[in-house]
């Protein structure tokens, strides 16, 4: 079967952010960027999908300006057989990317879809639903453990009390938790061989959606800051300062 | 304008933190009705109807809501949609689960993890790890939210509210639960906690978190955990505190032998007072600290034990 991975490029989960003077949105000038890591842990559970024998090819697709080739380049270079951009200097609501990637879905016709659960940048933890509402292909988030098992994926999520697992009807949509792989890296040949694959660029305006912003960002500013603290020299010191002074143990 | 918040329960017990999300429903409008969609759940209603502000509770009491699947769970809120501007859910596992699907059908933007109201189509929201916090404005007609719980005081509970039975069954059939497998703790949940103590990958393996059990005991406190920890199999998944996991923010925050990543603050700087042990002086957990205890802990815990 196909399966269907969506990456996004994000700031490097390394990086700490600046927000600009002018509170007008963060300062992403000359920051290293990367393949969000929730969508790594998708590439590399879709490659051992294919490696499994359960699945027989892999689509990456980002949707983004050029600079996101680089991303489907690693993806490639992961062991994807082939990636899509849909190109847009705009950045897009997650309900938009979602109508683009249906559109994906409609024409690929994927088994499978596995995007991250949440991108680390706007922290947003939709796309995947909204994905699957709109498609009508069953949802399993935040999984942990994925296996295939005839016309049905059961999916191991994790939830707030523990582990959950759903019993999915095959064409679903699973999001990727931090626990249900380790992601490889890249070996050199494969980044040369990744060069040769197919990377089909599309415009996002020739969708024929209606990509309207619905949000507005009307400014960002950097959280309260702490007041810095003390270094204390001992437990004694610590429980006293506990007890008198923050005065939250008794 | 009428608001829909979603009740997080486990059909027997209301969810404290949807008393905070019906406080957010409050700044927005005065007109907060709770749905209650789950499986012999009365007792969720009963309690559901006592909290203050609410003026109405929705109960989709069915065998189709008992584990409450995505799929099912927004088919019924999108049945209501129509009555309600604002449609909210805390910033849950549950919530996260649907509430995208619910924006998604209804055809407008969802805008998560809120942890201020501006006016009723403008919200405030952490971004990159909380590291930037953005003002959003919403340009569709209806909002659909998630609510970040710990920037929001409890409603009370002395309301009593109308309830009304929905007879609306929907069963999508193309999704099943199959099992739970749920952390059994006598302690007081996460979220819940005046106190937590968490230990990182310094505690070496999971029997050493035995050494927080004691502490906790004394001090009533949850105990969470890195992601370090929970990767490396110290602890549960349920007990990672983080970007990506849970959301603190308890009277006091005991950091053990973690680092102090911006993942992990992101989910706990917001705690009232923060401790932080660990061996390294130069350890950026002490950067957040309100008291930083420069030791080892196989040292330190036992005595802090000990003397408390
Ligand atoms: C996409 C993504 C999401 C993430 N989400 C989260 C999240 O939600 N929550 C989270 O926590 N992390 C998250 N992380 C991981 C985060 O980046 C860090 O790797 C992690 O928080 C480190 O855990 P740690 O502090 O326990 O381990 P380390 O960074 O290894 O720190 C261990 C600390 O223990 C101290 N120590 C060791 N031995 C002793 C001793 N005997 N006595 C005292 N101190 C000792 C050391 O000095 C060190 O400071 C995420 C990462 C990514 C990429
Ligand atoms: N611009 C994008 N292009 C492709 N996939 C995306 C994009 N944005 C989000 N996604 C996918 O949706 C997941 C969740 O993102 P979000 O809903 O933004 O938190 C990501 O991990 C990706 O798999």
């Amino acid at each position: 079967m196909k399966v269907l991975v969506p990456i996004k490029r994000v700031i490097d989960y390394n990086v700490k952010v600046r927000v600009k003077a002018d509170n007008s949105d963060v300062d992403l000038t000359n920051t290293k960027m990367a393949i969000n890591p929730f969508c790594e842990i998708a590439v590399e559970e879709a490659v051992r999908l294919k490696e499994a024998g359960t699945v027989t090819e892999i689509i990456v697709v980002s949707v983004g300006d050029k600079t996101c080739q680089e991303q489907l380049r690693t993806a490639l270079a992961l062991g994807a057989d082939r990636a899509i951009q849909i190109e847009t200097d705009e950045s897009l609501d997650a309900l938009n990317i979602a109508k683009l990637l249906q559109k994906v879905v409609e024409e690929e016709q994927p088994q499978l879809v596995i995007l991250g659960k949440q991108s680390i940048d706007s922290d947003n933890n939709q796309t995947g639903q909204m994905l699957a509402a709109l498609t009508g292909m069953s949802q399993g988030t935040f999984a942990s453990e994925v296996v295939v098992d005839g016309d049905k994926v059961n999916v191991t999520r994790e939830v707030d009390g523990g582990l959950q697992t759903l019993a999915l009807t095959l064409p679903a949509v699973v999001t990727t938790d931090l626990r249900l792989n380790e992601p490889r890296y890249a070996s050199l040949p494969n980044i040369m061989k990744a060069k040769r694959k197919p990377l089909d660029v599309k415009p996002a305006a020739d969708f024929g959606i209606n990509l309207t912003a619905r949000t507005s960002l009307l400014k960002v500013t950097p959280p309260a800051e702490r007041q810095a603290g003390i270094m204390v020299g001992s437990i004694d010191e610590l429980i006293e300062k506990l007890k008198t002074e923050a005065k939250v143990i008794s | 304008m009428s608001i829909l918040v979603y009740a997080e329960h486990d059909n027997t017990e209301l969810k404290a933190d949807t008393l905070k999300t019906v406080t957010a429903a409050l700044k927005i409008g005065s007109d907060v009705h709770l749905l209650v969609a789950g499986a012999n759940c009365q007792s969720v209603v009963e309690q559901a109807a006592k909290v203050t502000g609410v003026t109405k509770v929705l109960v989709a009491d069915n065998a189709a809501y008992e584990h409450q699947l995505a799929e099912n769970v927004s088919a019924l809120v999108l049945e209501l949609a129509a009555d309600y501007d604002t449609i909210m859910a805390t910033a849950l596992t549950t919530g996260k689960n649907f509430v995208p699907r619910v924006a998604a059908l209804l055809d407008v933007a969802q805008i998560s993890d809120i942890i201020d109201v501006e006016s009723a189509d403008t919200f405030v929201r952490p971004i990159y790890a909380g590291n930037a916090i953005a003002t959003v404005k919403s340009l569709d007609v209806k909002k659909v939210l998630t609510v970040r719980a710990t920037a929001f005081d409890a409603a009370d509970t002395d309301g009593s509210a109308e309830v009304v039975t929905l007879s609306n069954v929907t069963d999508a059939g193309i999704s099943s639960h199959v099992k739970d497998e749920l952390t059994v703790s006598a302690r007081p949940d996460l979220g819940a906690a005046s106190i937590v103590i968490s230990g990182g990958r310094g505690m070496q393996n999971g029997e050493n978190f035995k050494l927080l059990d004691g502490i906790a005991d004394k001090l009533g406190a949850a105990i969470g955990a890195s992601r370090a920890a929970v990767d490396a199999g110290f602890v549960p998944n349920d007990m990672q505190v983080g970007q990506t996991g849970k959301i603190v923010a308890p009277d006091l925050y005991i950091a053990v032998g973690i680092s102090g990543a911006i993942q992990h603050l992101a989910g706990m700087k917001d705690s009232k007072v923060i401790v932080a042990i660990n061996k390294d002086p130069e350890a950026p957990i002490f950067q957040v600290a309100d008291y930083g205890l420069e030791a080892d802990l196989f040292d330190a815990l036992p005595e802090l034990e000990a003397k408390l």
